[in-house]
């Protein structure tokens, strides 16, 4: 064969079709990259979106005139002038029953300032506005609220402060607070995780250290590799089925003398989540146990070490910080999932502390749920502020998991 | 533009250092290559024959630590000039790889695509039998060209890697130790198909096998670890082949053709 | 020394015996840890058993008729409306909005993070994704129903676009979706080998052309089990759609109305008061039963391909 170099464009025409050919390609590499912007552009619309709603405006109306109690304005009271108007205006049965709750002297200032707003002044709120809006359009939103309600003050506030925090449930955004659904929350998760780590951590040693790569083993492992990608709302019906009906007795605790409840607990809702986190967990246990070096387990065998001695003493403590973060991973998800504890029946409404596995529960995601889905702007402002609460806990989660995870990786 | 070069002369290396990172792989590399001819590099392994063969075609822009310092001369122009386009380059130098790495298409396609991207314009389907006939693997594949590449054997598919290559015309042809993955018979089709490719093209191969080379090549190139434990590789002699197998100049290449080196 | 002697004697004559030991301890502790590996394989009985049990008294009901299940487009179990349809084309409604939103994109990140960006913009930019696929996607919800709608509803105008509406639904869903699609894509493309591309390069390919005509075409079967994956997810997502979407069945192909989804049905008739014996609690479990059924199918498909892909390039 002699060459023809002639079909092929030379020297200039080379130069023009790849020229044209680099043209094409920094299009192409444009898209790629604006597909990537778009990602990141999503990210802060979502955070900002979130951002904007727990900050802003908030127009509203004192029901009683705050004149009606003190002469001073309220911002000037002190703590015990607070406690004295409460003491006065509230009736005697009201205010027990807050005492028996928490003595009212030990509680904050603030608190006691929330109380006098809820309780005596009375609260209505007519509108919110965002953030935005009450950064760039003020002046129309104060000429608005002029005319709309001539009665009614305009505050520019956030509705996430330490108050929001540490006050239960309300049916007034205004006073509404997440500490029902952060201990539910808790509650829930604790219970998972102490279901699910120690059967998905006994199943990773059994997978990789014990069972023999037959059918079965193989049968085994690509089950949980399906259940890992089960719709979280299928594992809420498997709950709802097995833990809330079936096993009622035990889960509502009227096997242990626990009367006033169904079987919709804390118990169901942590058994359900641990189900559902229990696929991962294994997984990311695998990960760590196949990352421990096998010279280690030799090394063990190699002085007369039984198995479960090997795995005990050498595999375990050397893949643990690995099997800790996976768990990390796991209860993040657990913290965030919704549907499963919709399906196995969180309460919409409670106000008073879960005390125990078998309490009726709300959890924060529930909560975020329950007032991003109410009509009333105030309500969105607290799903938001809600949601900064979660998104908080889920990034110091995370940043814990991945903290570990760098030491890990330095070890080997 | 003015042409210093003899005709004879593909490619010329002066005083070329490789280096990845701080680390020099390949230190102070003379060599002029001549046209249509078979060049082989030989050398124990680590010694910076991959990377030297590499570098003729500006593969090693792909590691990102790596550069170059000093010329390697294609027609007076230096491949590591400013204005220089490495995908030209390898357009004018193709390279056949160790291991064979056709696409995952068609026979077909494997030949086709190089031609395509580069803008071919004449009769397809003549290149590919061209190109298939030029790689000797004509007769075997002809009635299955639709077929995936990867229904061949190892050494039909390096020779559809030759194929694909000669199909673009290039100026040179690299081969990166193209038989050592392959078994003795398909070796040899490969060593007797680059007797016939070096009518039209210019050769070099890299080698570990002392009788390849001294079968295959006309002039050879003896690369090893310089003397001062730097670790970094250098071409010890450079000469036709018949020289450096019955006459060598360094005590060190007659220790290593003749097997005594360790 | 004469002790040492002593002690010589007594280790040469010590009776020697290798046989197999029983070590109650050793067995307890396996047949625990093997009760713990074989509990997965329970886990997935149980869902098959309970979602089958009660999805077949559903079934089972004379009143439920396969022709009116699959003939009819209204549902309501509790008044006896047994058609599927609302639920099923609002769920393949969303669904197919994510992945034209999720797969373009998620594909195009992954080629620019895994052929364009360098170590170091990788490292940086990847964490950004992580953190998209972190997030809960109750905040999906609240992102789709408050700034999604009002987005739409701001282009195409209020009249058009209901304030629950099967569209912006569909397309925070794809966002959600985005990073899985395209840290799988990623995977699969890194896992194309390098000699594939070098070979490319050294027939004079740019980078472009390597990247979607040689790298692209041979990550194929990863990035299609990718996009099952996705579709899988999507089908299974339950509250961007239960807030987002609209609460009641609906049948309707316009994605600016509002349309309960599968999922969202679910959560919305179990989030009530339901009684175990009523044909709206086993309806439920027999959509459970759909979902449940569909996605491990697809699920199954999807690790199928990739264990094929793994081993092509083993
Ligand atoms: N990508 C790389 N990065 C850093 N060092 C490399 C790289 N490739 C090769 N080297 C080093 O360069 C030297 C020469 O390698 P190579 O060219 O592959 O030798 P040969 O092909 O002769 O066996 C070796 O010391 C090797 O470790
Ligand atoms: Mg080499």
């Amino acid at each position: 064969m002699n060459p023809k170099r002639d079909h092929y464009p030379e020297g200039e025409a080379l130069h023009y079709s790849l020229n044209r050919r680099y043209r094409r390609a920094s299009i192409w590499q444009t898209l790629f990259f604006s597909a990537l912007v778009i990602a990141i552009l999503s990210l802060a619309a979502l955070l900002y979106n979130v951002i904007d709603g727990a900050f802003g405006y908030v127009a509203f109306e004192y029901k009683n005139d705050p004149s009606e109690f003190s002469a001073k304005p309220l911002d000037d009271l002190s703590k015990q002038e607070l406690l004295d108007i409460l003491k006065a205006n509230l009736s005697s049965g009201a205010f027990t029953k807050l005492e028996n709750e928490k003595p009212m002297d030990t509680r904050s200032k603030s608190v006691l300032y929330t109380l006098l707003l809820e309780r005596l002044i009375q609260i209505d709120t007519k509108q919110t506005w965002s953030m935005t809006d009450s950064i760039f359009r003020s002046a129309k939103i104060k000429a608005e609220v002029a005319e709309k309600y001539p009665e009614a003050k305009l505050e520019f506030r956030s509705w996430l402060t330490p108050v929001f925090l540490t006050t239960p449930m309300s049916s007034k955004a205004e006073f509404a607070g997440v500490r029902t659904a952060i201990l539910g929350s808790l509650w829930m998760v604790g219970i998972a995780i102490l279901f699910a780590l120690p059967i998905g951590t006994g199943a990773a040693i059994y997978l990789q250290e014990y069972a023999s790569k037959n059918f079965l083993t193989r049968i085994i492992q690509t089950n949980i590799n399906n259940l890992a990608g089960v719709p979280s709302i299928v594992y809420g019906m498997l709950g709802l089925a097995i833990f809330v009906r079936a096993l009622e007795p035990f889960t509502s605790g009227s096997l242990f003398g626990v009367t006033d409840s169904n079987g919709r607990t804390i118990l169901s809702a942590g058994l359900t989540m641990g189900t559902l986190v229990l696929p991962l967990i294994i997984i990311n246990a695998q990960e760590a146990i196949k990352s421990v070096p096998d010279s280690l387990r030799q090394a063990a065998f190699g002085v007369g070490a039984t198995r479960w001695q090997t795995v005990w003493h050498h595999v375990l403590p050397n893949a643990l910080p690995g099997i800790l973060t996976g768990s990390i991973l796991a209860v993040s998800r657990a913290i965030g999932e919704t549907a499963p504890l919709i399906v196995v029946g969180a309460s919409t409404f409670i106000s008073i502390d879960p005390d125990g596995p078998f309490s009726k529960f709300t959890a924060l995601p529930i909560q975020i749920y329950q007032w991003t889905t109410r009509a009333q702007s105030e309500f969105h402002s607290i799903a938001a502020a809600a949601i900064i609460v979660l998104l908080i806990l889920l990034l110091t989660l995370n940043a814990t998991a991945i903290l570990l995870r760098n030491r890990v990786q330095r070890k080997y | 533009m003015e042409n210093i070069q003899t005709p004879e002369i593909a490619i010329e290396t002066k005083n070329l250092f490789i280096f990845y990172g701080s680390f020099a792989a390949v230190s102070e590399v003379n060599m002029k290559i001549e046209k249509q001819k078979v060049t082989a590099i030989i050398g124990p392994s680590g010694c910076g024959k991959s990377t030297l063969i590499r570098a003729f075609n500006r593969m090693n822009d792909f590691v990102p630590s790596s550069y170059v310092t000093g010329e390697i001369l294609l027609q007076g122009q230096n491949l590591y000039g400013r204005d220089i386009d490495p995908v030209e380059v390898r357009r004018k130098i193709g390279m056949v790889f160790q291991k064979p790495n056709p696409f995952p298409k068609s026979i077909y396609e494997n030949i086709a695509w190089g031609a395509n991207i580069n803008g071919f314009k004449g009769n397809m389907d003549e290149l590919v039998e061209q190109s298939l006939r030029g790689a000797a693997l004509w007769d075997e594949v002809k009635d299955k060209l639709k077929k995936s590449a990867y229904e061949l054997s190892g050494g039909q598919q390096q020779r559809l890697c030759i194929a694909r290559t000669i199909a673009i015309q290039p100026e040179i042809i690299l081969m990166d130790e193209p038989a050592s993955a392959l078994d003795p018979i398909s070796t040899l089709r490969i060593e007797e198909l680059m007797q016939e490719l070096k009518k039209n093209y210019t050769i070099i191969i890299v080698t570990h096998n002392m009788q390849q080379a001294a079968r295959v090549s006309d002039y050879t190139a003896m690369m090893m670890l310089e003397k001062d434990g730097s670790r970094s590789g250098t071409v010890i002699e450079f000469s036709e082949t018949k020289k450096i197998f019955t006459n060598p100049k360094d005590k060190r290449t007659e220790d290593y053709v003749t097997g005594r080196f360790g | 020394m004469k002790q040492e002697n002593t002690i010589m004697e007594n280790q040469l004559f010590r009776p020697l015996d290798l046989k197999k030991k029983i070590r109650p301890g050793e067995s307890v502790i396996q047949a625990l840890l093997f009760i713990a590996g074989f509990l997965s394989i329970f886990i997935t009985l149980a869902i098959v058993y309970e979602l089958g049990k009660e999805a077949w008294l559903f079934f089972g009901n004379p009143d439920v008729t396969f022709a009116k299940f699959f003939g009819t487009t209204e549902w309501s179990p509790g008044i006896g409306k047994y058609g599927i349809w609302p639920l099923v084309t609002s769920t393949l409604i969303t669904s197919t909005i994510a992945i034209f939103v999720s797969l373009p994109l998620g594909l195009a990140v992954a080629l620019f993070l895994s052929e364009y960006a360098s170590p170091k913009a990788r490292s940086a930019l990847k964490p950004i994704l992580e953190i998209l696929a972190g997030i809960p996607t109750v905040v999906y919800g609240y992102f789709a129903l408050l700034f999604m709608t009002p987005l739409l509803q701001s282009i195409f105008g209020k009249q058009t676009v209901e304030v629950y509406n099967m569209a912006s639904a569909g397309l925070v869903m794809g966002i959600m979706i985005l990073p899985l699609i395209s840290s799988m894509s990623e995977d699969a493309l890194s896992a194309v080998p390098r000699a594939l591309r070098e070979g490319a390069y050294a027939m004079g390919a740019t980078k472009f052309e390597t990247s979607i005509q040689v790298v692209l075409p041979a990550a194929l079967s990863g990035i299609g089990a990718a996009l099952i994956i996705g579709i899988s997810r999507a089908v299974g997502e339950t509250m961007i759609v239960a807030i987002a979407a609209g609460s009641g069945p609906n049948f309707t192909f316009n994605p600016f109305k509002a349309a309960e989804t599968m999922t969202g049905h679910i959560a919305r008739i179990s989030g009530g008061d339901l009684s175990y014996n009523s044909i709206d609690y086993t309806s439920l479990f027999a959509i459970a039963l759909m979902l449940f059924l569909v996605t491990l199918i697809l699920n199954l498909i999807s690790q199928g391909i990739i264990n094929k892909f793994r081993q092509r390039y083993e």
